[in-house]
């Protein structure tokens, strides 16, 4: 009974805690991400103030987390949208790959971490926050701009190549061979191909086995679907977060905005449960000595960033201040970084430094992101005045 | 012809706009829950927007009246131009008119004004014709014909019961 109390007292001073972190962080005007994993950093091993006792809950509900982030990833795009996304962003999406995912596996290179360091670290440094950018762009105001459908193409982009990519990276965590890694590649790619052609055609019946119009009788469906698929998909080693992800994707239409809108608040929930937990089972004193590679990852990432929205703008035909700010809409990295790095944690495949390396450099980006999609224009403007000085007068 | 472009927006929504003849993109995004924000593109960067508004349907409903109510009028302007004497006019029944609420049969407009009500505005939907039991409610935009005298009369009816 006094165990249960404990418990009680702990959880609910790390929600009201991070309660307290998230309104700070909106306040000033970043993603609370980052703050969050300093929050998990502080209580954890080695930090401020060691949680025991509920460490059974908060495991499992950090794996809720990754569940529904990819479920509402999936969720975010239909079928047809990824689709259309690929045909007309693919140039821009393959540089865009190229451009981010190299400065990452390069690091990892230098450190020794293998090739499976090294794709998981790319993938750290490729993909972008799709929540950051979408509330960065609602906030500031740019919906209505020109260069938002680009900006939003290519997180369309990534969203699909995270589908090929993650059951790969899972493959390789598992240790698998070189040819049973070109056979879960080949089985994934399949895999991709069949959920988006029955997104496309039958994604009504989909839809119709977890849809009703009674919201918890939903809710509990969907969620139930998804931890479904997920533990299935866990046991069949493509990993909890890909099946969940295919789920996603495969319930299309109305029904998928109802779930977005239900599901929204869990996964708030249960994902800064996942970022705490990342932040607790990392060990502070880890992130000093990679400090200097996150910093030189964080620079050199952002500027790959920019030039990624600078040309996929340009194609469009975009003017210049366009085409920064669509590059700096796309700096922010964040949940998706940290899951991967998760992935590749929790696998037990690659250097414990990795964790503290993705750590140090989501930090940065989610704080660097926001900021830099804000102070683009006025930046760019100075710059443009320094090279054109103003007419005599 | 103005020329409406409709862009989706993957996970948000859909962006329609036009460019108007003074070169300023002037649009509306309605997001996938359905609520709608108003965007006007800035002067010297027509690819960002000056504004990007939030509007509720009721606001919505209020600027599209606005907007569509002397459209309407000056269409049926132009079909009555060859019938000297007739005018056609919008009169806005305001909220708190003593026939918001009632019908508009209860006005007697015909019978004491001789001025037709040929169309209802309301919520930027355009009510045609309407019946004498039609229900009236505050900040409707009574699309009215008659002679000019009859329309003057007309608002004091509406205004003042």
């Amino acid at each position: 009974m006094h165990n249960t109390a404990i418990s009680l007292i702990e959880l609910g001073a790390v929600f009201f805690g991070l309660g307290l972190l998230g309104r700070l962080a909106w306040r000033i005007g970043i993603s609370p991400i980052p703050l969050y994993l300093i929050g998990g950093l502080a209580f954890g091993s080695g930090g401020l103030i060691p949680l025991e006792g509920i460490e059974g809950f908060t495991a499992i509900a950090g794996e809720i987390g990754v569940v529904l982030l990819l479920l509402l990833l999936g969720l975010e795009y239909s079928a047809a949208e990824l689709v259309t996304g690929l045909r007309r962003s693919w140039l821009a999406g393959l540089l865009d790959l190229v451009l981010n995912a190299v400065p990452g596996a390069a690091v990892a290179l230098m450190l020794g971490w293998g090739p499976v360091g090294a794709l998981a670290m790319a993938g750290v440094t490729y993909i972008s926050s799709s929540g950051i950018v979408a509330k960065v762009l609602g906030d500031l105001g740019r919906l209505g701009n020109r260069e938002t459908p680009v900006v939003l193409s290519i997180l369309v982009f990534e969203d699909l190549a995270m589908a090929v990519y993650l059951p790969i990276l899972t493959a390789l965590l598992a240790g698998a061979t070189l040819l049973g890694g070109l056979t879960t590649v080949g089985v994934s790619l399949i895999a991709i191909t069949v959920v988006l052609v029955v997104a496309l055609k039958f994604g009504r019946f989909v839809s119709m086995a977890v849809d009703s119009p009674e919201p918890e009788v939903f809710l509990l469906r969907v969620l139930g679907a998804a931890l479904l698929v997920a533990g299935i998909a866990s046991q069949l080693q493509v990993s909890a977060a890909v099946g969940a992800f295919l789920l996603g994707i495969a319930i299309s239409g109305s029904t998928a905005e109802n779930a977005t809108k239900l599901l929204e608040p869990l996964r708030d929930l249960f994902a800064a449960m996942f970022f705490v937990v990342f932040g607790l089972n990392t060990d502070p004193r880890t992130i000093p000595p990679v400090l200097a590679f996150a910093v030189a990852l964080a620079v050199v990432t952002t500027l790959t960033k920019v030039a990624t929205g600078w040309f996929a703008a340009r194609q469009q035909g975009i003017a210049r201040m366009g085409r920064v700010r669509a590059g700096a809409a796309l700096v922010a990295r964040g949940e998706f970084s940290i899951v991967i790095a998760g992935l590749a944690v929790s696998a037990g495949a690659v250097d414990d430094q990795l964790a503290a390396l993705a750590t140090a450099y989501v930090l940065l980006m989610a704080i660097l992101g926001p900021v830099a999609a804000r102070v683009v224009e006025p930046v760019a403007l100075a710059v443009r005045r320094r090279l054109q000085p103003a007419p005599a007068t | 012809m103005v020329n409406v472009e409709v862009t989706p927006l993957p996970g948000i929504g859909t962006r329609q706009d036009f460019v108007s003849r003074s070169g300023r993109r002037i649009g509306v995004i309605t997001h996938r829950d359905g609520h709608v924000d108003l965007i006007v593109s800035k002067q010297e960067d027509p690819d960002a927007c000056v504004a990007s508004i939030p509007l509720s349907a009721e606001e919505s409903g209020a600027l599209a009246n606005l907007l569509g109510a002397p459209h309407l009028v000056a269409q049926l302007a132009e079909q009555h131009r060859e019938v000297t004497g007739v005018t056609t006019r919008q009169l806005p029944l305001a909220p708190g008119s003593p026939y918001a609420g009632r019908t508009l049969g209860d006005t007697a407009l015909r019978t004491r004004t001789a001025v037709s009500v040929v169309a209802v505005v309301r919520a930027g939907i355009v009510h045609p014709s309407p019946r004498p039991d039609f229900l009236l409610a505050g900040g409707d935009i009574l699309v009215t014909v008659g002679t000019a005298e009859g329309l003057t009369a007309a608002v004091d009816v509406l205004e003042r019961g």
